[in-house]
């Protein structure tokens, strides 16, 4: 959005006065010509200006994207990388492959039903406890803040194996507090043996990683906001409830809206938590998701065709919802 | 945003006329041979590294001495990110070594792959080849070729405490029911112990009783394989190795996840009374708090006397494609793989032979090998050789099967069913 910026702002003086002014004096077709160069001129020149940014765009992401959606249209084994067996333009074979296989949706209803889990509740942590930070004495403020960095800061592989150690059915952590204070059913309780236990565990390992990120931004908003203006709702006596709802959340809003896209982007994409909390999927595949599931057909059973179908999906799904959430955006008039 | 996804597209058709299909790449054997120079070599690195690397230097020093000009550069890659190596090397061939050692399961995927060289002849004209296990070389073979030469072959058998058996009189299983009542009868006396830990992830556990039944993965028609999953005796097979994991021998919340090493692992905790365990594992449960208590026997068969046939698994040398040392890379496979550097690897490694004259040597002269040499003896058996079964075992369709069977998301004929469908699928893909 931002790269159309100047765009906009070029087009109101495109419409009328030139902006270089015709020399005094000049002829009238002088000063045509140079109106008409100068026209070409500015037809150019935001191209120009965004030249570099559309070299990097098309280099980092159209590239991929396209090599992604070719394959995705041959059956590309390793066999066809390395030569072996001709290369064959299957067409959507490899789509249509995946949309027959019930074991697809069922990933693809996993993917979305945690992902939209793992979304709201990193978006209620984080809000909640930036509201909470605003009220808290700085040097509280400040060890909240270490602590909730300190989770950010872990990379998501060393996470996910001290969460698993913490949750280990026989040695965690977890089982033998739930056991030293009574609860004697948890001794050698597996949280991944059940579908849903395991796809909690997961979520709340994600949670604890990504919640320090809407924190950090949501308190950054909430300091932003100009003190005159909730003193003077507070004057008109509105309530505390009522500030928040209709003051503080209004203006929250962008903020609000970049934290959710952020998140529904990265959760949709979650990869190192299942891989390494469920050993690659769990029992029998129960908690795989869109990535896992592509990252097992694409590299671990060398079907590159299939996997790269997938990776289109999961892109196209991504892209609908990023642009749905700009839609929504514009037509309230809250552009980015 | 209009020009935006105009100039997009512009740039991709451009992209799209240029450059159509995906990239691949030549792997055409090198025309080559070259008699001097480097040969490379990829060997697998080891928890414990030092005994193997001494071995092979060995080799490497009389391999130099009498070869003048030829050096080998080994090199140790970790077994864990080997299926990438391999593949980059098969992509990028002039990168790719010249020897490497890799899993006998493998095999059929590199060779579809146009990685590996035909070696037939190089077997064929070696002395020592004829004593070759003939089971073991068969894990090599593909429409008549052979691809690598076996190095070590790795087998499981029957680990159980002779302490916790002796106290209840129980009698060690001479068939495949008695594993399963004495299992029952240990962790019936002793809540805390599982009977036997197997797992719903042990693929090499559960193979031996499906073919003790007499049924089998796949056997192949024509030119694809079929999977044998469905039939009667199959699906007995899969039944009584499920019936192991329910609570009254090793409860599906504990073992159903279980991989080959954490149900070994259970046992050298002293947790289990018995485990399915290979020749590998044989030292670590030596070492560890059950030393004096335990005692190894083949996996009985269906009737009494009996051996359940067990999976064939190890480790094989190959030439690759692309090396341009053809010759000198065959003969430096003969002589790492040959009877006297298979002897030493026995005796730093505890890696078995491959062949059987060897075998019975070892055997002789160290008595807990028997067990798994008797095991060999008595017949092994393999997985489909074709590359679709490194999808399939990508894919979990094998201990996905076990593994819905145990946590009651499937009943035994339903989850063969499926798992055979899913097979015949991923074998008619070829």
């Amino acid at each position: 959005m931002t790269a159309l910026a100047p765009l906009q702002a070029e087009s109101p003086r495109g419409k009328g006065t030139p902006s270089i002014s015709p020399r005094p004096g000049g002829t009238q077709t002088a000063g045509n010509k140079a109106r008409r160069r100068s026209k070409v001129k500015r037809g150019l020149e935001p191209w120009l200006y965004l030249a570099p940014a559309f070299i990097v765009l098309i280099a980092l992401l159209g590239y991929p994207i396209f090599q992604l959606v070719n394959v995705s249209l041959y059956d590309y084994r390793q066999a066809q990388v390395s030569g072996k067996a001709p290369l064959r333009f299957t067409g959507l074979e490899n789509y249509q492959k995946l949309f027959a296989d019930p074991q697809f949706w069922t990933v693809l209803g996993n993917t979305v039903l945690f992902a939209a889990a793992c979304v709201v509740l990193t978006l209620l942590v984080g809000s909640s406890l930036a509201v909470l930070a605003t009220r808290l004495r700085p040097w509280v403020r400040s060890t909240l803040f270490v602590v909730s960095l300190g989770a950010w800061a872990t990379p998501a592989v060393t996470g996910s194996a001290v969460w698993l150690f913490l949750f280990d059915p026989t040695l965690g952590l977890v089982n033998k507090t739930l056991v030293s204070v009574g609860l004697s059913e948890f001794a050698g309780h597996s949280w991944t043996y059940d579908k849903w236990s395991g796809f909690g565990l997961v979520a709340s390992e994600v949670v604890w990683c990504s919640f320090p990120f809407v924190l950090v931004t949501v308190y950054a908003g909430i300091q932003a906001i100009p003190t005159e203006v909730i003193e003077a709702a507070r004057i008109d006596g509105a309530t505390m409830p009522r500030i928040a709802g209709s003051i503080m959340l209004p203006m929250l809003r962008p903020i609000v809206i970049v934290v959710t896209i952020q998140s529904i982007i990265w959760n949709f994409k979650i990869f190192s938590q299942i891989y390494i909390m469920t050993n690659g999927g769990g029992i029998a595949g129960q908690n795989l998701v869109l990535n896992v599931y592509g990252y097992q057909q694409a590299f671990a059973a060398s079907l590159y065709g299939l996997g790269s179908a997938l990776g289109v999906i999961m892109t196209a799904l991504l892209m609908v919802i990023t642009l749905v959430y700009l839609r929504i955006l514009k037509r309230t008039g809250e552009a980015l | 945003m209009k020009l935006a996804r105009t100039a997009a597209a512009v740039a991709l058709t451009a992209l799209a006329l240029t450059s159509c299909a995906p990239p691949t790449s030549n792997n055409a054997a090198s025309s080559s041979d070259e008699q001097t120079g480097t040969v490379r070599v990829w060997l697998f690195s080891e928890v414990n590294q030092d005994p193997k690397s001494a071995v092979v230097k060995e080799a490497v020093t009389e391999f130099e001495a009498a070869h003048s000009g030829a050096k080998i550069d080994v090199q140790y890659i970790p077994v864990d990110s080997r299926a990438e190596r391999f593949k980059a090397a098969f992509n990028d061939p002039s990168s790719a070594p010249d020897v490497a050692e890799f899993g006998n399961t493998d095999l059929a995927s590199y060779v579809a792959s146009g990685g590996l060289a035909d070696v037939t002849a190089d077997i064929k004209d070696w002395d020592e080849a004829r004593d070759l296990d003939s089971k073991i070389l068969a894990t090599t073979e593909i429409d008549a070729k052979n691809y690598g030469v076996p190095w070590f072959v790795g087998v499981r058998a029957l680990y159980y405490r002779t302490d916790l058996l002796q106290q209840l009189g129980l009698e060690v299983p001479k068939t495949l029911a008695d594993v399963e009542s004495v299992a029952r009868a240990v962790r019936a006396a002793n809540p805390g112990m599982l009977g036997i830990s197997v797992g719903g992830a042990a693929q090499f556990s559960a193979m031996p009783y499906l073919w003790a039944n007499g049924g089998s993965i796949a056997t192949k028609e024509g030119d694809t394989f079929v999977s044998g999953l469905a039939s009667t005796e199959s699906r007995e097979g899969v039944a009584a190795y499920a019936r192991l994991i329910k609570d009254d021998i090793c409860p599906a919340q504990t073992c159903a996840e279980f991989g080959g090493n954490a149900s070994v692992q259970q046992f050298i905790a002293g947790k289990s009374a018995m485990t399915i365990g290979g020749d590998f594992n044989y030292k670590a449960v030596a070492a560890s708090a059950v030393k004096d208590k335990f005692a190894v026997v083949p996996v009985p068969g269906k009737t009494a006397a009996s051996v359940a046939p067990a999976f064939a698994g190890g480790n094989n040398l190959g030439v690759f494609n692309s090396s341009t040392h053809r010759t000198l890379a065959a003969d430096f496979v003969k002589l790492l793989a040959s009877k006297k550097y298979q002897q030493k690897m026995f005796d730093s490694m505890g890696n078995l032979p491959t062949f059987s004259d060897v075998q019975k040597t070892v055997a002789a002269s160290n008595t807990q090998v028997a067990p798994f040499i008797q095991t060999l003896g008595a017949g092994t058996n393999f997985v489909p050789v074709t590359e679709t079964w490194s999808t399939i075992d990508a894919q979990g369709v094998f201990t996905g099967m076990y593994q819905k069977i145990v946590t009651g998301k499937a009943d035994v004929n339903t989850a063969t069913a499926e798992a055979a469908d899913a097979m015949n699928k991923a074998f008619g893909a070829k």
